[in-house]
């Protein structure tokens, strides 16, 4: 209980420096850039909307910085989180409502999907020491995690999207399509998630297929595995009671950093394959110089990733149970 | 019950096969305590784990059969083996912190047995298993204790009550007291020995520590370098070892009474086992070799009822140029065991 | 003169396939960088060749939406990418060092303060803060860029040089070295630095090979600088021209394949390093399931 606490504090903490490092950030960029950003926006917008602005890059607003730091937080908890340039005159709330649901759903459900794959395919390599799979997986998968994500989306969509003309390679859905509760528009959506899905999938399964095969194969060496042998348990009883439950243990506390690296590539794919999600929404705001939506989208991204370890540190005190009783 | 014969086992290693176990014999009664002694490195545990059959690449057996109760277990396969496993033979290991499952209470992982040999009742499982926690002295509340939560001792304990779970007829123990205190070893090994007299199971004992086993075992197995070097009743081996190696352990050992006598140890170090020796392999450190000690392999002869492997010994003693004096005997100060009270047995 | 073959034929390198592979290929683009004019004879930036031409004998590549040379481009560009994979490998690496060793060294409320600090930073998204903040800043050298991955990448590694140096820091050796009165910079960059050693290479390789992913992202994304022509940049141009559409492959498959094979060069070595340092990792022969006391045919241990 007292790990999970810890945790918990830590997630209050990260959290709390994401936010002020989001504060910080444009107003420590040489050049000043926000202050042409706000020059787009000058007769536009005005009142609440501006204000929100003018707190968030520190421009044209009369108040010291903790009082801005203050009227920050307080515009971050209300939703105000200011307006769009790219989707002029959408406030970024509205406008990373309509992007999030895709990249849950594409990015959440590739990335839970490559864990328990790799972890499994991991676990199988090193318990089959010597076999087929053990002499092809990890040579592989070290190449294919060295592969540079768009590059691998942008070859499916060559091959896939392109050549053979296989599956849709270009947005969430065919634009002719009306989003509605009907088959058709599922069976639409699961069809333009194919690709990037995989794309997804192959760059990112690497990484935890070797941790696991690796930790897999320590564990395997280790005098209770040999105890359950001697006990004349099943096969699959030893590799998965045994030898997996001890040794997926680091893989849940190593998922936790590789997130950084799997939102770095669902931001790629999104934007390779035109996916509409908030990965795509963010390079969009680059290229526009859409500051607002920009940090908007970085501070949300961060706190996915937060909330993600702290599930994580949960599940690990939940199957370790030598975490439960540390001081 | 158990008849090793000629068991051979090498492992792989990067210069060539190490041979760890080579051509080893004995045989062990049902309801005896059979102690194998011997210095790191000479391969007692892969003795041990070879008869378990739990041994895992890169050690492999090279020769030789073990019949446990008539079934050779060499040429079993492991579905066969899974049979005899933990209801007629059963291991407990050294280190019971890395023996044990960290991930499961002791309860769970004693029901895993059970549950693989049959046992599918939960009310069976859960009062056999508190059965045996009883037997050596821990509360069944300790059923849904993680080993990281129990004490050294009691985890050994707990370790041995799950080796008892079928009353098997052979427990193979490695070591089990090293990791322990020197107070704990004597009070787990005097526990062992009370349950041996309750159930009636056969023990072989692997140990690097002489005195420990001297007090309990009724026949010892000395080992070096692979192989046995004498193998006999304790009492005959400590009253009067044949072995040169036997004979440096015991003066290793001081007595706690009697004269104060120097310690000796055994200068020199255990021989390579990656190479084929074509000679004794003790007598780079042999205090009374002969000549032909160094070209000739010796065999492992009857001496009454002790087997040795030593030119000094045997019918063909006097061929090797053995004499008279080369046989130092230990002064029989006492004509006790060392380190035993007046009223040993 | 033998001994150096001898060194070169059975170091722990070469006896691994996988890790002299890897060193073949990272040597070859070192010499591309070092000497990209005896390879390639056009100039990479001259946009004065016909516009997306095919592989051919004159343009073994085939030429961009610019006229220009696709094979030039891909062997100057070698240059920016090791410049920028090696010169933020380094920082961060050296960067990691002091602050994991230090921290696990000095102990105390600095352990603590750094390793928190460490944490942090460790949790915070790299690719989306690299896009924010290259995004801010409009000038994006090469410079900058090692800079900004620096800044980002030092983390991970930092909290496992801490951990091996803390398991170190209880030896003979830095008692030894404490009792004669040095100083903690000294032992710490003197005495354990160097114990540390094959750990640190193997933690250079891998923020190399993320330096290099990294990078080339960025540029891919308009990010880096458009005048270049690194391998990223190469990309960036190539979508920008719709070249997958219109069916000129060739412009994004070769910057592709560039990264992908450097990236691959930098993990077979730190995966040969980690058999290297992890034996039960290395592989094993085969053995036959069923016992016979014939000695089991073994297939040859390819590493």
């Amino acid at each position: 209980m007292r790990y999970v606490l810890r945790r918990a504090g830590f997630f209050l903490l990260t959290l709390w420096a994401a936010v002020t490092l989001n504060f910080f950030l444009p107003r420590l960029m040489p050049g000043n850039p926000a202050v042409a950003m706000m020059a787009k926006f000058h007769g536009k917008i005005n009142g609440q909307a501006l204000t929100a602005l003018e707190t968030l890059f520190g421009v044209n607003t009369k108040e010291s910085l903790p009082a801005q730091y203050v009227d920050y937080l307080h515009d971050l908890v209300t939703g105000n989180w200011g307006t769009s340039l790219t989707f002029f005159p959408s406030p970024v709330s509205e406008v990373i409502r309509t992007g999030i649901f895709w990249t849950l759903g594409l990015v959440g459900v590739t990335t839970i999907l490559a864990f328990i794959l790799g972890t499994w395919v991991g676990a199988i390599a090193a318990w089959r020491r010597g076999s087929l799979i053990d002499s092809i997986a990890p040579p592989l998968l070290v190449i294919t995690s060295a592969i540079p994500y768009f590059w691998v989306g942008m070859m499916f969509i060559l091959i896939f999207g392109l050549k053979l003309q296989w599956l849709p390679w270009s947005g969430g859905s065919s634009i002719t399509d009306t989003p509605a509760l009907t088959l058709s528009y599922i069976g639409d959506v699961l069809q333009h998630a194919i690709l990037p899905s995989l794309a997804l999938l192959i760059t990112t399964i690497g990484g935890w297929t070797l941790t696991m095969r690796n930790n897999m194969v320590t564990t395997l060496a280790e005098d209770y595995v040999r105890m359950a042998r001697a006990k004349g348990l099943k096969s699959s009883r030893i590799m998965i009671d045994y030898a997996a439950r001890n040794a997926v243990l680091p893989n849940l506390t190593g998922f936790a950093m590789s997130l950084g690296f799997v939102v770095g590539g669902a931001i790629l794919i999104e934007y390779v394959f035109n996916y509409p999600g908030v990965g795509y929404m963010l390079l969009q705001a680059v290229q526009n110089e859409d500051y607002p939506l920009m940090q908007a989208l970085f501070l949300l991204i961060t706190i996915a990733v937060l909330v993600a370890i702290l599930l994580a540190d949960i599940a690990t005190a939940i199957f370790d149970p030598r975490t439960r009783s540390a001081r | 019950m158990l008849e090793v014969s000629g068991l051979s086992v090498e492992y792989a290693g990067r210069k060539g096969p190490v041979h760890a176990v080579d051509d080893v014999s004995f045989s062990v009664g049902r309801g005896e305590f059979l102690a194998v002694v011997g210095e790191s490195g000479c391969g007692k545990s892969t003795l041990l784990f070879a008869i378990a059959r739990l041994l895992a690449p890169p050690a492999r057996i090279t020769g030789g059969s073990v019949t446990f109760e008539g079934h050779n277990l060499v040429t079993m396969t492991d579905k066969q083996l899974a049979n005899i496993r933990w209801q007629n033979l059963s291991v407990v290991m050294q280190s019971a912190m890395n023996a044990l499952n960290p991930v499961k209470s002791i309860g769970a992982q004693f029901a895993d047995a059970l549950a693989a040999h049959g046992m599918r009742s939960k009310k069976l499982i859960r009062s056999r298993s508190a059965e045996v926690l009883e037997l050596v002295g821990i509360d069944k509340a300790h059923l849904k204790s993680y080993p990281h939560q129990l004490s050294g001792g009691m985890r050994q304990r707990a370790m041995i009550a799950m080796a008892l779970l079928f009353t098997p007829d052979l427990v193979i123990m490695d070591e089990p007291t090293s990791a322990l205190d020197v107070v704990a070893q004597r009070s787990l090994m005097t526990q062992i020995k009370e349950l041996q007299a309750r159930l009636g199971f056969a023990i072989i004992f692997v140990t690097h520590d002489m005195s420990l086993v001297s007090h309990f075992s009724d026949r010892l197995m000395v080992m070096y370098a692979g192989q046995i070097a004498e193998l006999g009743t304790t009492r005959n081996i400590f009253d009067n070892p044949l072995h040169p190696y036997s004979r440096g352990l015991l003066e290793a050992f001081p007595g706690i009474r009697g004269p104060k006598a120097q310690l000796t140890g055994i200068p020199g170090s255990p021989p390579d086992l990656s190479v084929i020796h074509h000679a004794c392999r003790f007598s780079p450190r042999c205090p009374v070799k002969l000549d032909s000690c160094m070209t000739t392999i010796p065999a492992l002869v009857p001496v009454e009822d002790t087997q040795v492997r030593c030119l000094l010994n045997g019918a063909d003693a006097e061929n090797h140029g053995a004499h008279a004096e080369n046989h130092v005997r230990l002064p029989r100060t006492t004509g006790r065991l060392p380190g035993t009270r007046r009223s040993w047995r | 003169m033998n001994s150096v073959l001898r060194t070169l034929k059975s170091n722990p390198i070469t006896r691994s396939g996988k890790a002299t592979a890897g060193a073949i290929i990272l040597l070859v683009f070192i010499i591309l960088a070092l000497f990209p004019g005896l390879f390639a004879r056009k100039s990479p930036t001259a946009e004065i060749y016909t516009r997306n031409l095919p592989a051919s004998a004159q343009h073994l590549f085939g030429t961009t939406g610019l006229g220009q040379d696709v094979f030039a481009q891909a062997v100057y560009g070698t240059r920016d990418v090791l410049e920028i994979a090696l010169g933020a490998g380094l920082a961060s690496t050296l960067i990691a060092a002091l602050i994991g060793v230090t921290a696990a060294y000095l102990g105390g409320w600095i352990e603590n303060v750094l390793n928190l600090f460490t944490d942090i930073v460790l949790v915070i998204p790299l690719f989306p803060l690299l896009i924010v903040i290259s995004a801010y800043m409009h000038n994006s050298s090469n410079g900058v860029m090692i800079a900004v991955l620096t800044f980002t990448g030092w983390s991970y590694t930092a909290r496992q040089l801490r951990s091996q140096a803390l398991s170190l820091k209880n030896r003979d050796f830095l008692a030894a070295a404490k009792v004669r009165g040095e100083r903690a910079w000294y032992v710490i960059v003197v005495e354990i630095l160097p114990t540390m050693s094959s750990l640190l290479v193997a933690a250079f390789l891998t923020n190399g090979l993320y330096d290099v992913l990294f990078a080339s992202s960025l540029q891919f994304i308009g990010l880096g600088d458009p005048n270049s022509t690194a391998w990223g940049t190469m990309l960036y141009w190539a979508e920008n021209n719709e070249a997958l559409q219109a069916g000129y492959y060739l412009q994004a498959i070769v910057p592709g394949a560039a990264i992908a094979l450097l990236g691959a060069a930098f993990a077979l070595l730190n995966y040969a390093f980690d058999e290297i340092g992890n034996p039960a990792l290395r592989r094993v022969p085969v053995t036959r399931r069923r016992v016979s006391f014939r000695i089991a045919s073994r297939r040859l241990s390819r590493a």
